[in-house]
């Protein structure tokens, strides 16, 4: 651990904003929590929010595991992992079960998370009626009434122009009956374990200064239509390293001929299987 | 409202016994002209008049003696100046010089009809639904109010392939017998009509002046301008004699 | 018969200047009423603060609700405000392009209101603005194309046809055919028209353009400076007008 650095890299009055706003936002699931966004060693879109509320959450004796699209062994995770080992000297994983705090960019892991567990998510953009309506003013308004009819706008356009609800990532639901949310870009195949996970959620936006939550046990629904229900992907392939066919695929192209391979986007899922398969 | 509501009890009860059902007194009309540097112009001066049900007064006099203003003051088109505009409304009397523009519009709706010399055009509007509009205002349904409607045009002899198209091109006796039937497919009590023949043909002019025979037998009373002598002669149970304000 | 919306001594400031100024008006269910005056005289501040768009500076409205209850509109909180715009108001703006999405397609402009009262059948709201469509004369195929696509008038059917997809009580409008063709401006009269009498709407319209006035509008008043100089029946005002005003605006008009 560098000790040039107040532990885990920001001062305790910001961790204290944070914590502060945290609890808000556990007290209002759903609900957009601003908060005084530090400038950190990374820029916008790397995970300056979801890296702000880590330093907030970390003490000692955690475990941090960091993911970016599933795996932890990309750019991204892996500064993220070095730098809080470096500025928090805490120990850090790439095993889901043995982590205590989950950083995430974009997944949520296969492996079924625990009420000791917290996943804190990286989020772009925060409010999901922005892309229909660009007056914060007005967002503000739209969610102190709950009027969202205007989401709804946006799952017709797909509907009417592919046919189905063609939105595969970032797709808005709807916090303990009240706050229309952007889960991040996580795929919708995600979504269903945003449902009463036992695991708290947070959820941080740097450049945008917000931050909310979906404390554990939440109900948490994905929008939909009653003749166009809400649906996850499916794949008619099998990973082709663990044979999952249960889990979230990347698609993987191997070589110059264009060859492609369908493999589990969470690293650490699939090289669990592999292991036990190995055993 | 029901067809039955149409026929109205006004019409019934009078129909025994003519009562008055207009009673136009000390009425008069002058016109100020504001950007004609402050004119007046003078119409109209204590009018005095009792129409009755199942009458047919016609107004005579030269051209100027205000005999059309008269009518419009009457329908509420010009405001009175002095004087009182009664007419028996639901069986109430009702001072239209007093009347709240509501009310004028309910009587208009129900017991005061107006046919003028030209109509109105609405753009688009079929002459069948122009017709039939009236009706469909006072609560029928648009299969018989159109039914009704062909009927009446199918008797002023308006060819049956104009029915469809708006009216704005017809010639003039069609568009005039267009509105003679918009202005008479609803029974009122009270007719208001300004030379609606003008531009007829004998034939239509016959037909016309049943039309309003038959408005009398069923108990309205009839207040017209016919500059036709026949016309006049033909409808006529009254004259009542107008000529130009003379200024005291 | 009731009065649906009432309006008692409405007046809305800007600063020192009036907007309009010691305003009453009663409005029944069914009727049309017309506000004329040329540009500037207030009409259109007074429809927005009738519509509860302005705060009035003094004054009030009153709004009958389906219910029959009475509405103190500036008591409402911006919940119930919204609610009533939403459920029971339609507003129609002089133009379009200020009333539709135009990012999204005709039958999501069609569509939003009824999403916004909570109905969760693609098939069914897709029926609906198909027979929208119809009924203000755009083609049903072109469900899915962007109203920016659309010509103006058809730009203003669709707005029309985005409001009173709801069947609102009471709807204002905002000048809704200046800038457009005559000819296109005759077929949108002659829907609002049709479709005023079909649902049996109450309507204020304010519009500069007295022919308009006469062949929609039962009542009318007349504005100048920010005041109601004359009000009343539309043919009267129009045939016998009283007001020095009212008399200069008419005899302006161009006749054909």
């Amino acid at each position: 651990m560098t000790s040039n650095y107040n532990f885990a890299f920001l001062d305790e009055n910001t961790k204290r904003m944070l914590r502060r706003a945290l609890l808000k936002a556990v007290a209002i699931p759903g609900y957009q929590v601003p908060f005084g966004s530090r400038e950190m060693p990374l820029p916008y879109g790397w995970g300056t929010g979801g890296i702000q509320l880590t330093a907030a959450l970390l003490g000692p004796d955690d475990v941090l595991k960091v993911i970016d699209q599933g795996a932890d062994d990309t750019t991204n995770a892996v500064n993220i992992r070095r730098f809080f080992a470096r500025v928090a000297g805490v120990a850090t994983t790439e095993r889901t079960t043995e982590a205590s705090v989950i950083q995430t960019r974009h997944r949520i892991p296969e492996t079924p998370l625990r009420e000791d567990q917290i996943l804190v998510f990286q989020v772009p953009e925060p409010e999901p009626l922005r892309t229909l309506e660009p007056r914060e003013a007005e967002t503000r308004t739209l969610h102190a009434l709950a009027d969202y009819g205007l989401m709804h706008v946006k799952l017709y356009e797909d509907i009417a122009q592919y046919g189905h609800i063609a939105t595969s990532y970032d797709y808005p639901v709807l916090v303990d009956g009240r706050f229309l949310t952007s889960p991040s870009p996580i795929p919708k195949f995600d979504n269903p374990k945003l449902d009463h996970s036992p695991a708290l959620m947070l959820f941080g936006a740097g450049r945008e200064k917000r931050l909310y939550a979906i404390p554990p046990y939440t109900r948490v629904e994905s929008l939909a239509f009653e003749d166009h229900p809400f649906e996850i992907q499916r794949w008619e392939h099998q990973c082709e390293l663990c044979g999952s066919d249960e889990s979230y695929l990347d698609e993987v192209v191997v070589d110059d001929r264009g060859s492609r391979m369908f493999v589990c986007s969470d690293t650490d899922f699939c090289g669990q299987r592999r292991a036990e398969q190995a055993a | 409202m029901t067809a039955a509501a149409l026929s109205g009890s006004a019409i019934a009860a009078s129909a025994t016994s003519p009562s008055p059902m207009l009673e136009l007194r000390g009425l008069g009309k002058s016109f100020e002209l504001h950007h004609q540097h402050g004119a007046r112009l003078d119409v109209l001066d204590n009018v005095e008049l009792t129409l009755h049900a199942s009458e047919c007064v016609v107004l005579s006099g030269p051209s100027g003696a205000g005999k059309s203003s008269l009518l419009r003051v009457i329908y509420g088109n010009y405001r009175p100046s002095r004087g009182a505009v009664r007419v028996r409304h639901d069986g109430d009397w009702l001072d239209l010089a007093e009347a709240t523009p509501h009310q004028v519009l309910e009587v208009r709706r129900r017991t005061l009809g107006y046919v003028s010399q030209f109509l109105r055009v609405i753009p688009r509007v079929p002459a069948l639904d122009i017709v039939a509009e009236p009706l469909i205002e006072a609560g029928l349904s648009t299969p018989e109010a159109r039914q009704r409607a062909s009927a009446l045009l199918h008797r002023l002899n308006v060819p049956e392939r104009l029915w469809q198209l708006p009216p704005g091109t017809f010639s003039g006796g069609e568009q005039q017998r267009v509105n003679i039937a918009r202005g008479l497919i609803v029974s009122r009590p009270l007719l208001l009509l300004d030379e609606p023949t003008a531009s007829l043909d004998a034939d239509n002019r016959v037909v016309v002046a049943e039309l309003l025979e038959e408005a009398r037998a069923a108990g309205s009373a009839v207040l017209g301008i016919f500059h036709d002598e026949d016309m006049r002669d033909r409808v006529a149970t009254r004259l009542f004699p107008m000529r130009p304000f003379q200024i005291a | 018969m009731s009065a649906l919306l009432q309006v008692r001594g409405l007046s809305h400031h800007y600063g020192q200047r009036i907007g309009c100024q010691d305003v009453s008006f009663d409005l029944r269910p069914g009727e049309l009423l017309c506000i004329v005056g040329e540009s500037g005289s207030g009409k259109s501040t007074l429809l927005k603060t009738a519509a509860a768009q302005l705060a009035p500076s003094a004054g009030s409205v009153r709004y009958r609700q389906r219910d029959g209850d009475w509405l103190e509109l500036d008591e409402l909180s911006e919940a119930n405000r919204r609610r009533l715009a939403r459920e029971e108001w339609g507003f129609v703006t002089q133009n379009p392009r200020d009333g539709l999405r135009l990012n999204v397609s005709a039958g999501a402009n069609v569509a939003e209101r009824l999403m916004a009262l909570g109905m969760r059948n693609y098939g069914q709201l897709r029926d609906i603005a198909r027979g929208w469509l119809e009924r203000v004369e755009i083609d049903p195929s072109r469900i899915d194309d962007a109203p920016t696509a659309f010509s103006g008038g058809m730009q203003q059917r669709l707005q029309i046809a985005r409001t009173l997809v709801t069947q609102p009580r009471l709807v204002f409008m905002d000048e809704p055919t200046a800038g457009l063709d005559v000819s296109v401006q005759a077929r949108i009269l002659d829907l609002l028209r049709r479709l005023v009498n079909e649902l049996g709407l109450a309507a204020v319209m304010v519009t500069h353009d007295l022919a308009v006035a006469r062949l929609l509008a039962a009542r009318t008043m007349v504005m100048q400076g920010g005041r109601v100089v004359e009000t009343g029946l539309t043919d009267q005002i129009l045939d016998d007008p009283q007001h020095p005003y009212t008399q200069l605006l008419v005899s302006s008009v161009l006749t054909t």
